[in-house]
């Protein structure tokens, strides 16, 4: 469904994204990690047309989408979520996601009542006429992913969405977006959170200094070489016990 | 058409003129280069200061030139008291709401300015008021060539103070990283202050190099902002040389454009070019950030 | 907070009944002139308040379409009440010019403000300079008191158009308010990527919304035109009209469907009041305008009308601390 082929980007003398190549299969859980400054919300932007590419191409169910607007993309069925999520202040929940729902349900009445649906699916049903404001940083992020459901998507990418959760909240929201992969949408995650990446992806990418230099399924990235050094420094793979690719509780 | 002889006084008066904006610039520049702040009331504080070296020259007899000591840091008080009482306070340090307070002190200072001394143009006419310098390819004005070279003096004074001493140490580590400064011990609202208050000196010298070769009324202050905006973004937002660029740029600009097409459409020349930095360049000639 | 439809409608049907009550030419004009602010602000509100792009240069709308409206009646004989709506599209256009230059080119925040502002100015100067519009002498229309010249003999036939214009536009805010497009204007205001990427295209948002400003703005304009029948460059595209444009929605509510009358009448109020006192002397009702700006973002930034909910807060918590 995705296909993103030899993408680059620089700013100025630093390259950020070089070379960059991979592809999600229509319902799969894709992730892609990779150390801090590593260049993975530079691709995220690219994709999700935010960012100019300088070199490559990005296909979404076939079609070449490089340099297409967000809004653009969005109404294609590519929607992407926030790291720091900024709600619309001042409205209430259903508000918020109710601009999500106008995609697609141009009668503001219709979409406002929609909007209680979608939020009874990420479990926010009792806070649907909140204040934004009261809102927690799990609310916050509930509230992000619900905005994004309600415009129907068919490809997800998800920013880092487990960031700022504690284990329990963790917990809680691994299953929803295992859920909604199970009602037909196909995901795309940047991951700090190992715990995540591993229950939920079927296929990960790990990008370093700009280059994807490893792919596969979580738990034989997790063992691999590469990998470990790009995150404990050079030298790391021969000191770190073997024990990580089992279990996979944490990395 | 349009011949050397008549060309060259435009230009070097032009310049004259632009090292004046620049001055008046490079206040507007590291106000917002410190505080992040557009000052709406630059230019009805370039005014007030006028009128103050007005009333000095015509009540006391107070050379403008020599009224600098005076008027200088008299500015530099009222933009500190202004910054850390009503700005601060006003605005409550949202974005949005520092530019409207700055527009509503700009209205209140141009139309107080308005109700206690009228519309009238006013002029002063020194002894050296009409004496020229012989340039051998020009003769210009006395009034104009002391301005331009008192400019060039304050810009400089000014470099040195920012590159040299501590408070501008403290300056140049307030507007890169505010958090690090308040953890290195800055006292951040003082330093603010400090900043606005030297943005306003360099206003009230601006108005002391000025007078002598042009005029005061309520006015004043609106056409001034823009052009010193102008030349704040033409030369880029925070950069000083810029400032010092753009003022000539646009000191030469206003100057040829007046000549060709008159003042008043001379003036659209320098609106033109302002409004293409903000479409097409608005980081300016060496600005950082757009 | 949404304004419900009687909220919003109350107002203006008790304003109807108005010249009803009220004989006195001093009042009507003072609830004419009322009625023209509230006009201004909301058209400014349109742009400002929904769509959080705060414009220091309204005046180049209001005075694009006072033009239209002096110099098609002037110069080519349209009816003028024809030439309303005109002007009306006249101040369309030089939204949607502004727009399309700004917004294309992405200037938010001061860069947008100090764009609108220059517009104007240079919309001022040619004004000032080009013979067609009259020059720094202004265009004069001639006294005909009658209604199909689209002037009264009695102030009460335009306090009727100003109510039925008001009216409209406070419709129009409502409208906003609860439709998709206002919706959307919004998600705009408060984070214009959150909206993109849920599919919002921006700057059209953004376009419309300074369009339909600049068609309301027009509209006041020619309205100002039909009431005084004298229009110069300062009067249509000087910094008074900006700065009242901007000031009748800050001072009553930015982004509230009655804010603009709250505002609009807190002014004129403040206007009737300083020139009494003051005598009306040059200068003085500007200065209380700059004090009252100052005044309003210090203590009540949310403007004169979220004075109820925040009295309503405070006794709230006081009963608390006595419970």
């Amino acid at each position: 469904m995705l296909e993103v082929a030899g993408v680059g980007k620089r700013f100025g003398g630093l390259t950020a994204v070089e070379d960059a190549s991979l592809h999600v299969r229509e319902g799969e859980i894709a992730a892609l990690i990779g150390p801090n400054g590593a260049g993975k919300t530079t691709l995220f932007g690219i994709v999700a047309g935010f960012v100019a590419a300088d070199r490559g191409s990005v296909r979404f169910a076939g079609e070449e989408i490089l340099g297409l607007k967000p809004h653009v993309l969005a109404r294609r069925g590519l929607v992407r979520t926030f790291q720091l999520v900024e709600p619309f202040a001042g409205l209430s929940v259903r508000e918020n996601i109710a601009v999500g729902c106008q995609l697609r349900q141009p009668r503001r009445a219709a979409a406002l009542a929609e909007a209680a649906a979608v939020a009874g699916r990420v479990g926010m049903s009792e806070l649907i006429d909140r204040p934004v404001s009261a809102l927690t940083i799990a609310g916050l992020k509930r509230l992000e992913l619900a905005r994004a459901l309600a415009t129907k998507p068919r490809l997800l990418l998800l920013d880092e969405v487990m960031a700022g959760l504690n284990p329990a909240e963790i917990a809680e929201m691994v299953p929803l977006v295992r859920a909604i992969r199970e009602a037909g949408v196909t995901l795309l995650l940047t991951e700090h959170v190992m715990q995540a990446v591993i229950s939920l992806a079927e296929r990960v990418y790990v990008l370093n200094d700009g280059r994807i230099i490893a792919e596969g399924p979580p738990a034989r990235i997790v063992a691999d070489e590469r990998v470990i050094e790009a995150y404990l420094g050079h030298g790391a793979a021969g000191r770190w016990p073997r024990r990580l690719g089992e279990g996979g509780a944490h990395a | 058409m349009l011949d050397f002889d008549i060309l060259l006084p435009a230009i070097l008066n032009g310049l004259s003129t632009g090292a004046v904006y620049a001055l008046v610039a490079l206040g507007l520049t590291l106000i917002y280069g410190v505080l992040h702040i557009v000052n709406f009331a630059h230019g009805s504080l370039l005014m007030l200061a006028l009128y103050g070296v007005y009333f000095l020259y015509t009540l006391l007899g107070v050379d403008p030139f020599a009224a600098l000591p005076v008027v200088v840091p008299a500015m530099f008080a009222l933009g500190y008291a202004l910054q850390r009482t009503v700005i601060a306070t006003a605005s409550h340090g949202r974005e949005e709401n520092i530019l409207l307070v700055t527009l509503g002190l700009s209205i209140i200072i141009d139309n107080l300015a308005l109700y206690l001394w009228s519309a009238d143009t006013r002029t002063i006419n020194p002894s050296y008021g009409f004496s020229t310098v012989d340039f051998g390819i020009a003769f210009i004005a006395v009034p104009k060539v002391v301005s331009f070279a008192g400019a060039l003096v304050a810009t400089g004074l000014l470099w040195l103070l920012i590159r040299r001493s501590d408070l501008g140490k403290a300056i140049r580590a307030l507007a890169r990283e505010r958090r690090g400064a308040e953890l290195v011990g800055v006292d951040v609202d003082h330093v603010y202050a400090m900043s606005f208050g030297i943005g306003i000196a360099c206003v009230g010298a601006a108005a002391c190099l000025l007078l002598p070769s042009y005029y005061v009324h309520p006015g004043v202050g609106e056409s001034f902002v823009v052009i010193a905006f102008t030349v704040v973004v033409l030369g880029g937002m925070g950069s000083f040389a810029g400032a010092l660029l753009g003022g000539f740029i646009i000191g030469v600009t206003e100057s040829l454009g007046g000549l060709l097409l008159g003042e008043n459409l001379g003036r659209i020349g320098v609106f033109a070019i302002f409004i293409a930095i903000l479409l097409l360049r608005p980081t300016g000639l060496f600005g950082q950030r757009a | 907070m949404k304004t419900p439809a009687i909220a919003a409608a109350a107002p203006l049907l008790a304003l109807a009944a108005l010249p009803l009550l009220l004989h006195s030419d001093f009042w009507l004009h003072f609830a004419i002139m009322t009625l023209y602010l509230a006009l201004l602000g909301q058209a400014w509100n349109l742009l400002g308040g929904y769509g959080g792009q705060r414009s220091f240069g309204h005046a180049a709308f209001f005075g694009t379409g006072a033009y239209a409206a002096a110099l098609l009646q002037l110069d080519f004989a349209i009816n003028p009440w024809a030439c309303m709506v005109l002007a009306g599209g006249f101040g369309a256009g030089a939204g949607a010019f502004l727009g399309a230059l700004s917004f294309r080119y992405g200037l938010r925040g001061s860069y947008f403000a100090l764009v609108t502002l220059a517009f104007a100015e240079v919309f001022r100067i040619v004004a000032d300079s080009v013979p067609f519009t009259g020059a720094g002498v202004g265009l004069q229309i001639a006294l005909k008191e009658s209604v199909a010249d689209f002037q009264f003999p009695e102030k009460s036939g335009f306090y009727a158009v100003i109510l039925a214009l008001t009216a409209i536009a406070t419709a129009l805010a409502w409208w906003i308010e609860n439709s998709r497009f206002g919706a959307a204007l919004v998600a705009v205001r408060e984070n214009e990527d959150a909206a993109r990427a849920l599919g919002i295209d921006v700057d059209r948002t953004k376009l419309w919304a300074i369009t339909l400003s600049g068609a309301l703005s027009g509209c006041a304009g020619s309205f100002y035109v039909q009431y005084f029948l004298y229009l110069d460059p300062r009067i249509a595209y000087g910094v008074e009209v900006s700065v009242t444009a901007l000031l009748v929605p800050l001072i009553g509510g930015v982004g509230t469907v009655l804010g603009p009358l709250v505002g609009a009448l807190a002014l004129r109020a403040l206007n009737e009041a300083s020139s009494a006192m003051t005598g009306g002397a040059p200068g003085l009702n500007l200065v209380l305008y700059g004090a009252l700006l100052i005044v309003i973002l210090a203590l009540l930034p949310d403007g004169l009308i979220s004075l109820g909910t925040r009295l309503r807060r405070a006794g709230r918590l006081s009963a608390l601390g006595h419970a």
